[in-house]
Parts: structure tokens; C-alpha cells; sequence
């Protein structure tokens, strides 16, 4: 009775493996050199998948605000307690923050800081899957072309940078983060203003949590540890002066020309739920190909 | 057609969970694979073609939500599919162990393949590191679904072969 059905498209499954497989090969050449992605099945696969991740993870967020609720009433007053306490040390903080505010606002205006940062136009969104794997630090935001997002802008949470885009369907866009094995920014330590590369190492990620720099040129040993670290103006991906990290270790290479190290992203990309993304792409005075 | 939709639910199911839910649930930062559950169960249960599908299929939206290159996740996949249906002939329903041996040799070869193919070709020779960090604690978290996720696809294929089998009888009379 089986046969009787099969017999109609009696194709062997070799051949079908077969043409599978080159219809596979051919489309992993065709994104490698044309840098092709997705197209229409973007699209199809964004309008049936992300409603539903959305989904999944506002139900998830409604379970964690639900556990919530069940906190007894001394628990809360015992933090309300707490809180307050940390609520007075924090405003003495703040009144030193604001005085050392206004002096970096003085110190910026004389170093002409102004241009450097410019108001960019943002765009906030939900972070709604991560990669399947272990081996990547991709995720899929809730906004995509509908929302003006192309490929190529930059992603920020909070102060920091998070990555890239590196896909875009209709209601989706896939983002490359800055701890990605293969994720590579140029960037800049702001105490010396030298430019360096900083890359995703998942060796480093995974033992110590942070990611890795090379190609510090620093001469008169002036970077040290904790000095921050912004994407960098001669970057051709990543707008400059965002916040990356801080240095957390340094040491010189073999050819004592160079120095290579860590360091700790600001970011909690671990969890990471809504993010920013900047809808203005760098202008590198060619065609925004990557 | 009923097999088709159940299938497609399944792996829509999975795929949703091991994205956002095993996200969440990991353990080091280390989720399982439940794709290559079912790709593997699939493959052993129903045969090569069935096993092809359903890794072509698994890996095509891996492919398009976090892939690097269209078409590589769904190229290993559709082999693990494959090559699990040829074990079809030795798989019994009330034998676990041929099931584990086989969903924890596609789960290895999973992660090999990729540090082949996505890290030793970039230049990342501490294979033991990877190994030690990723592969083991991936494949000892996917076992552990394993003995869950393997009975319910396994009651779940059961019933649908019942039902398949009582309609083609249906048809011969």
C-alpha cells in the first residue's frame, strides 16, 4: 500500500540529496561573493516567526512580572528600607556627578568636543531571539525594514555599543554583537586617541567574559587598565564615539612594537532585552556596502 | 498532509524554544540543541528522506534568522538527517539506546562540523578549549533533553503512523 503512493514520484532520495546539496552549496557561494541574503524567504520567514518569538518572550516577561507579584509585604518594606538608604548615598553621588558634570561641559567646550557627539536619531527595539547555537552572539530585534533599518547600522543598549546589522526582513533584523567570534571594530583608547582593532574572541568571552584588542601603538606606555574605549573615527562600519568598553589588561606583543589585551564591554549582553538602534549609517564617501 | 503539518509544528516549536526559552535556560551560557533532536529522531524513525527534509528545513531557518552564509546550517543539517535514516533498518521504539548513541554522535558531529567549517578556518586552532567550553557542555545539556524531547517525538510519530496505517487500509478495501 506504501508503494502504491510512492510510485508516482518514485525520484530515489540520492538524487534529491543530491540536488539539495547543490542547491545549498550554490546559495552559501552566491551570499559569500554577491553578499546575497534571504530575499523573499526573509520576508515569509519574518511575517510567520516573529510574531510568534515576540510572542513567546512577552509571555515570558508577564511570568517573571507574575512570579514577581508574589513577594510577601516584609520583603518589600525590608527593601523599601534598604532602598532609601541607597537612595540617600546615591543622591550625595549625584550632587558630585552634576559638579563634575558641568566641568567636563566646560572642558568640552574647549576642546571643541560638541561635533563629536552628535544627537544621532535612534530607533528602540525588543531584542526577540538569539542565536540557536553556542558558537555565535547573533540575535534578531523586533523592527525591521518597515521601521526604516537597513544593513549596516549600528546597534547601542544603554551607553554601549551592542553590534551591527547584518540582515534585515521586513520585521526583523539580525544583529551581529561586538562579542561575536567573528565581529572585528576599529576603535580608539580616548586617553591617547590611538586607534586599534578590537575583536570578538569566543575564548576570552567564555573564560573571562570580555573580548580582545590588537594593534595598540603605544609608545610612550600611556594606555593603562580602565581607560575607556570608543569606536574609533576611522572606522568604516561603526559610528564614532560610542562607548565600547574599558581596558581590562594589556600587555605588549613579541615584536614590542604593538600591544594587544582585553576588554570588558559595557554591555550586559547576557541580558540584553531592548536596544537602540541608530538609523543614520556611516558615510564613508563610497556606497554603503558593509 | 496531517504528517506535514505536525512536522512543520514540531519543528517550529523547537526552533522557537531553543531561540528564546533555552536562551534564557542556559546553563554557562550553553543551551541544547533541540533541532538536532529531531532531525536525528526523525531521520532513524521515518528514513533518510523523511530525515533529509526535515534538516533541510531545520537548518534553512537557522540559516535565515542567525546564519552567517544562506545555506550552510541547512546543508549540515540535511546530512545529519540523511545519514540517521540509514540506521532506520536497526531502530526499534523500545531500544533507547540506539536513539541516544545516534541523537549524541549527530549532536558532536553538529559542532565539529561548524568549528571546522566557521572557526578552524578562521584561524582558531584551541580545539581542546572549544571542545571543553562548547561541544561537551552542549552535548551533555542536548542528552539530557534528549530523554525527554525523544519519548514525546517518539509517542507523537506512533500516533501518527496509527492513523496513517487505518486510513491506507481504509483505501485498500
Amino acid at each position: 500500500m506504501k508503494g502504491f503512493r510512492n510510485k508516482k514520484k518514485a525520484i530515489p532520495t540520492k538524487y534529491i540529496l543530491l540536488t539539495l546539496t547543490i542547491v545549498c552549496v550554490s546559495a552559501i557561494l552566491l551570499s559569500l561573493t554577491l553578499n546575497i541574503t534571504g530575499g523573499p524567504l526573509n520576508s515569509v520567514a519574518g511575517y510567520i516567526f516573529v510574531p510568534m518569538q515576540r510572542g513567546i518572550n512577552n509571555l515570558g516577561q508577564n511570568i517573571s512580572a507574575k512570579a514577581n507579584d508574589f513577594r510577601t509585604l516584609g520583603e518589600v518594606l525590608a527593601e523599601n528600607e534598604k532602598l532609601k538608604q541607597q537612595n540617600d548615598e546615591l543622591m550625595t553621588q549625584l550632587n558630585t556627578i552634576m559638579l563634575e558634570g558641568y566641568e567636563l561641559e566646560n572642558y568640552r567646550e574647549l576642546f571643541e568636543l560638541d561635533e563629536k557627539y552628535p544627537s544621532y536619531e535612534k530607533v528602540a527595539a525588543n531584542v526577540i531571539a538569539k542565536d540557536s547555537g553556542n558558537w555565535f552572539h547573533t540575535f534578531t530585534i523586533d523592527r525591521g525594514t518597515d521601521n526604516g533599518l537597513k544593513v549596516g547600522m549600528n546597534v547601542i543598549a544603554g551607553s554601549g555599543l551592542v553590534g551591527i546589522i547584518t540582515d534585515v526582513g521586513p520585521n526583523y533584523a539580525k544583529v551581529r554583537s561586538i562579542i561575536d567570534d567573528s565581529s572585528n571594530v576599529s576603535a580608539m583608547v580616548t586617553t591617547t586617541q590611538d586607534n586599534f582593532n578590537v575583536s570578538g574572541d569566543l575564548e576570552a568571552l567564555s573564560s573571562d567574559g570580555v573580548i580582545t584588542f590588537s594593534e595598540l601603538r603605544d609608545t610612550e606606555n600611556k594606555v593603562s587598565v580602565g581607560d575607556p574605549v570608543v569606536t574609533s573615527y576611522v572606522s568604516d562600519q561603526y559610528q564614532q564615539g560610542i562607548l565600547i568598553g574599558y581596558i581590562a589588561s594589556i600587555e605588549p606583543n613579541a615584536n614590542n612594537l604593538t600591544k594587544s589585551g582585553t576588554i570588558t564591554p559595557v554591555v550586559d549582553f547576557e541580558h540584553i532585552q531592548e536596544v537602540l538602534v541608530i538609523l543614520d549609517i556611516k558615510n564613508t564617501g563610497k556606497n554603503n556596502d558593509n | 498532509m496531517r504528517r506535514k503539518i505536525v512536522l512543520f509544528l514540531i519543528i517550529v516549536l523547537c526552533f522557537l524554544l531553543q531561540s528564546t526559552f533555552f536562551q534564557t535556560f542556559s546553563f554557562a551560557g550553553i543551551s541544547p540543541n533541540l533541532l538536532v533532536i529531531v532531525v536525528s529522531s526523525f531521520g532513524f524513525m521515518r528514513g533518510r528522506k523523511e530525515g533529509m527534509f526535515v534538516g533541510f528545513f531545520c537548518g534553512l531557518l537557522v540559516d535565515i534568522f542567525f546564519g552567517f552564509y544562506l545555506g550552510i546550517y541547512a546543508l549540515i543539517y540535511m546530512y545529519i538527517g540523511y545519514v540517521n535514516g540509514i540506521f532506520q533498518k536497526r531502530f526499534y521504539p523500545d531500544d533507547i539506546k540506539l536513539p541516544m548513541v545516534l541523537i549524541g554522535a549527530s549532536d558532536l558531529t553538529f559542532n565539529l562540523l561548524i568549528y571546522l567549517m566557521m572557526f578552524l578556518l578562521r584561524g582558531r586552532f584551541q580545539f581542546w578549549f572549544y571542545l571543553k567550553t562548547i561541544i561537551l557542555p552542549e552535548f551533555i545539556y542536548t542528552m539530557v533533553i534528549t530523554i525527554f524531547l525523544y519519548y514525546l517525538l517518539l509517542k507523537i510519530n506512533q500516533g501518527l503512523e496509527t492513523v496513517e496505517k487505518r486510513r491506507a487500509t481504509k483505501f485498500d478495501l
